[in-house]
């Protein structure tokens, strides 16, 4: 009898503990925001150092100009819809293009809205570095590939060449891509961007051939310079199957998102973040700062501020 | 002396019969012989067999759309999973407003005059200034976030583990039952669990700390459980003929004697959630996890650092204290300990009304010194220099690429030619050996899981990556543990290493080991070696430290060599340290192997993360359990029987 009874006695004191009614799972915040009754947004960084760039500058401009308080959580693509979604965070600064997840949570559920276009425009793509095309120009078109696999062999790519992709969060069709256009490679996940970039840095220091996926705007293209490989062309529809994919990434206009709710009544902020907008050049000046030169993302974006007020001029309310 | 008398029975024929391992070998022959040429003919053997896989992505994917399509109407989640996100929510807010009031001073003040009333003069002046270094490092409020985080989870922790341990310390019924459960919880890396928690409450605080305490909780719930069954037996029965009922024999008696046990407990329990605190940063739980986790985003090792050593030190210094406090524990108290413990707690709220009155309570901007920039710069020297063109030895990614080629390609490869049939075999044989044939049969049924699931083979890949990461750690790790051993100067000295080692969240060292070894699976072998060598040095020195002096003193004086004693008595001697040392070393280097999925080490850990990354929960989710099944096989396969007590971190 005892033994039965301590469930329900459980649930009992959860449910006087926390008053009977309903708890809505949509409108938790982090607990350490609106500390000390402060206005507080909060902010989804992804993992790349772009994405650092576009939240460092906001968080800046909000602090500093708006007297919020920016909280930020550091969580990958799909996951950052869904805690959109929930309220966790306020707003995505930097989207690659999710249709399924836009589906689902603009479309359907209505519990996120569109920010606006950030003025980055993306691309993807497959990049050998500039070093090796320069040796050998016939490297930069997919159907030389094959010839250049043995180059491209690392001990984990296992006889064939090594394509290295990246962060298994990041849009990619590279397995289809190597299996569709009959490539004699083998995909090869670093499994983060961190590591990708470690690796990246390392054949060059050394001028050694690679192969990787990679994207534009990117910091490293100024450290290690690289030309992208013709893929056949992008159509639209293209890439509609995924199991088929046999073209090109498309150039892709980054969109912000904000969390329904946070855009209406987000008041100044969340029209701050709706007129947020600038260009891939101040992107890459700021995720320089951030990754080569290892300044912190608050001084970084205290530079670019200081030197390019005409710009965030208009995006405050 | 035992080998004289192992050989001995080798002798005769009966000899064998009767010698317990052979026999579980023909026995398993037998049954091999029986049942393989069914199996063979039936499913054609080679990789798993298709016929035998189930396939769960389908229902896996149907229910992760129904959690997200309900989340926000259901009942359960309305009246069950939102009140306890919230009260997590409204209790980590209720800590972190407090400590944010007390202040940077006050907050300092407290902990040192709490550890020094628990454990010494000495460790409060540690706490003070392991306190002031997270101050100086720039990581105050990260610091307070985590701490208040901790509080929770600890608290929460400490209380599911204390119920569950009374209900296995008072009933055989329970206990029986709950072991497994424990077992279980215990072996989970935790990176496999994230996924189902995160679906279910979003990412954020709540879901850290319930992913948390599944994984801290265990060590309680034994540990407490230990103490009421170790109570004494004469103690109880002289309660009990004084007329003391259940109830005030439990409050009066057995609880107060297990003392010790819930104290070491409440110390496991501790470690186990910060080193929680950073793996739950991918879900982002904020505070210093985050930190270490957004550094690695920017391949910034110095900011990963300097996330990472506020950790190092509330985890000495949280283990220390309650360490110290747990042998303090019976001695008779201070005569004046109450005036002590007034005194303290004044000079506490002085401190915190001086800092308030004195001016801001957070930590000034100014007293922040990096040390991001020399870190870098000495990584950057060491890799550059290391990586490769190194005279003689080669570079580091020369070995790496050798690693992979002459270790780990053979492995995996062999492995996965080998009949499923062979494997299971191969798995059964060294778990009876060991254990029970209740273990073997837990061990081969957990691997065949991992077939059933579908992921027969990125499985043995994963095996393979951890067979060779173990077998590297024991060659380290025995070698440096006699050593220890041997000397007490080289133990003191290496005391300090080993706990950054065991304590530094491991995404610090990932960065770094791409750097050295390259993309790939060498990289996650060299980061579980550097995480799981701790524990296997520290057992293995405590182990031959503990051998019975008795028998060394006489083989001594028979003229035994250093080398002798130390083949022939010691290592004979500390065996059940020596498979402890083996177990412990397997479940942590599986642990880490896995997140080596975020340095390209492929196969199970790299589809958690894409399952996390993804939010696919049918990949991420097989993935985890195939993972939670391997860690349970070789649970198994290297547990000796009557480990059970024993409780490693």
């Amino acid at each position: 009898m005892r033994r039965r009874t301590t469930p329900a006695a459980g649930v009992t004191a959860l449910l006087l503990l926390t008053g009977c009614g309903a708890a809505d799972m949509t409108e938790q915040a982090s607990p350490f925001a609106h500390a000390r009754g402060a206005k507080t947004v909060t902010l989804s960084v992804q993992s790349w150092v772009g994405a650092q760039a576009n939240v460092a500058v906001a968080r800046y401009l909000l602090e500093h100009e708006l007297g919020h308080r920016v909280d930020t959580v550091q969580i990958d693509e799909v996951p950052a819809w869904d805690a959109l979604s929930q309220g966790r965070v306020d707003a995505i600064l930097e989207d690659w293009g999710h249709p399924e997840q836009e589906q689902r949570y603009v479309e359907d559920r209505k519990t996120i809205v569109n920010g606006g276009d950030l003025g980055v425009t993306g691309h993807i793509g497959w990049f050998v570095p500039t070093y090796f095309a320069k040796r050998h120009p016939d490297v930069t078109d997919w159907k030389n590939l094959d010839k250049y696999a043995e180059e491209f062999r690392t001990p984990e790519s296992g006889g064939k060449g090594q394509l290295m992709d990246g962060s298994p969060s990041y849009v990619t069709n590279d397995e289809a891509l190597v299996r569709n256009l009959k490539l004699d490679y083998k995909v090869v996940f670093a499994g983060s961007e961190a590591a990708q970039i470690t690796q990246i840095k390392q054949f060059a220091q050394e001028e050694k051939p690679f192969l990787t996926y990679w994207y534009t705007p990117q910091w490293l293209f100024e450290k290690v310079p690289m030309t992208e490989v013709k893929l056949p062309p992008y159509e639209e529809g293209c890439d509609a199957d995924p199991e088929k994919v046999a073209c090109a990434y498309p150039h892709t206009p980054l969109q912000k998102y904000l969390n329904a709710d946070f855009a209406e009544n987000g008041g100044e902020a969340a029209d701050f973040l709706r007129k947020f907008r600038w260009t891939t050049e101040d992107q890459n000046e700021v995720s320089l700062m951030i990754a080569e030169q290892k300044l912190s993302p608050e001084e970084a974006a205290r530079k670019w501020v200081a030197g390019h007020e005409s710009t965030w001029r208009k995006w405050l309310p | 002396m035992a080998t004289i008398t192992t050989a001995a029975p080798r002798a005769g024929l009966p000899g064998v019969l009767g010698h317990r391992a052979l026999r579980k070998l023909l026995v398993l022959a037998l049954v091999a012989a029986v049942l393989v040429p069914f199996a063979a003919a039936r499913w054609a053997s080679g990789s798993w067999p298709e016929g035998l896989t189930v396939d769960v992505s389908g229902p896996l994917g149907g229910a992760s759309d129904w959690i997200i399509d309900n989340r926000d109407s259901h009942p359960l989640f309305l009246y069950f999973f939102g009140h306890v996100s919230n009260v997590v929510v409204i209790a980590v807010r209720a800590v972190y407003l407090a400590l944010l009031a007390v202040g940077w001073a006050g907050v300092t003040a407290v902990a040192a005059l709490v550890a020094w009333r628990a454990a010494g003069l000495r460790l409060a002046l540690g706490t003070g200034a392991a306190f002031l270094a997270c101050g100086l490092l720039g990581m105050w409020v990260p610091t307070l976030q985590t701490l208040a985080l901790m509080v929770v989870a600890v608290a929460a922790s400490v209380a599911v583990g204390a119920l569950l341990g009374f209900a296995a310390g008072l009933s055989d019924r329970t206990h029986r039952a709950l072991r497994p459960v424990l077992d279980t919880m215990q072996v989970l890396p935790a990176f496999a669990y994230l996924l189902p928690v995160v679906l279910v409450f979003g990412i954020g605080v709540p879901a850290a700390v319930l992913a948390t305490v599944v994984y801290a909780a265990p060590p309680m719930a034994r540990l407490t459980a230990l103490g009421l069954r170790g109570a004494d037996k004469e103690v109880l029965e002289a309660v009990e003929s004084l007329g003391a009922t259940a109830r005030q024999r439990l409050l009066t008696a057995r609880v107060p004697l297990a003392r010790k046990e819930l104290l070491l407990g409440l110390n496991q329990t501790i470690m186990m959630a910060l080193s929680m605190a950073v793996i739950a940063s991918v879900i982002g739980a904020g505070g210093l996890g985050d930190r270490v986790y957004q550094a690695l985003a920017s391949v910034d090792v110095g900011a990963a650092l300097t996330a990472g050593i506020p950790i190092v030190l509330l985890a000495v210094v949280l283990d220390r204290v309650t360490g110290a406090a747990g042998a303090r524990l019976g001695q008779a108290p201070a005569p004046n300990s109450r005036a002590l413990w007034a005194y303290a707690v004044a000079a506490a709220v002085a401190v915190t009304v001086a800092g308030r009155l004195a001016g801001r309570p957070e930590w000034p901007d100014g007293w922040v010194v990096g040390i991001a920039e020399p870190v870098n710069r000495a990584v950057d020297w060491m890799t550059a220099h290391l990586y490769s063109g190194v005279p003689v030895v080669g570079g580091t990614a020369d070995w790496a690429g050798r690693f992979t080629t002459w270790v780990l390609d053979p492995l995996r490869d062999g492995l996965q030619w080998l009949p499923w049939w062979a494997v299971l075999l191969l798995v059964a044989a060294p778990a009876w050996l060991i254990g029970t044939w209740r273990t073997a049969l837990t061990a081969v049924l957990a691997m065949a899981a991992t077939g059933v699931l579908g992921v027969w083979k990125p499985s043995l890949d994963t095996l393979s990556q951890v067979l060779a990461a173990v077998a590297v750690t024991l060659v380290l790790g025995f070698a440096t543990g006699i050593a220890a051993a041997r000397s007490d100067r080289f133990e003191r000295l290496l005391r300090p290493v080993l706990d950054v080692c065991q304590t530094m969240p491991q995404f610090v060292y990932l960065i770094p080991v791409v750097a050295l070894f390259g993309v790939g699976r060498a990289p996650a072998v060299a980061a579980a070696i550097v995480y799981a060598l701790p524990a296997v040095v520290r057992i293995t020195a405590q182990g031959l430290r503990q051998v019975d002096p008795a028998a060394l003193e006489s083989a001594r004086s028979l003229g035994a060599t250093g080398g002798q004693q130390l083949r022939q008595i010691q290592l004979p001697l500390a065996r059940p340290a020596l498979l402890l040392a083996v177990n412990q070393g397997v479940v942590l280097v599986l642990a880490v192997v896995i997140i080596g999925g975020l340095v390209g080490g492929g196969a199970l850990g790299y589809d958690v993360v894409f399952g996390l990354a993804q939010g696919d929960l049918a990949t991420g989710l097989t993935a985890g359990a195939a993972i939670v099944c391997l860690g349970l096989m070789l649970d198994r396969v290297t547990q000796p029987t009557g480990r059970r007590t024993e409780e490693g971190a």
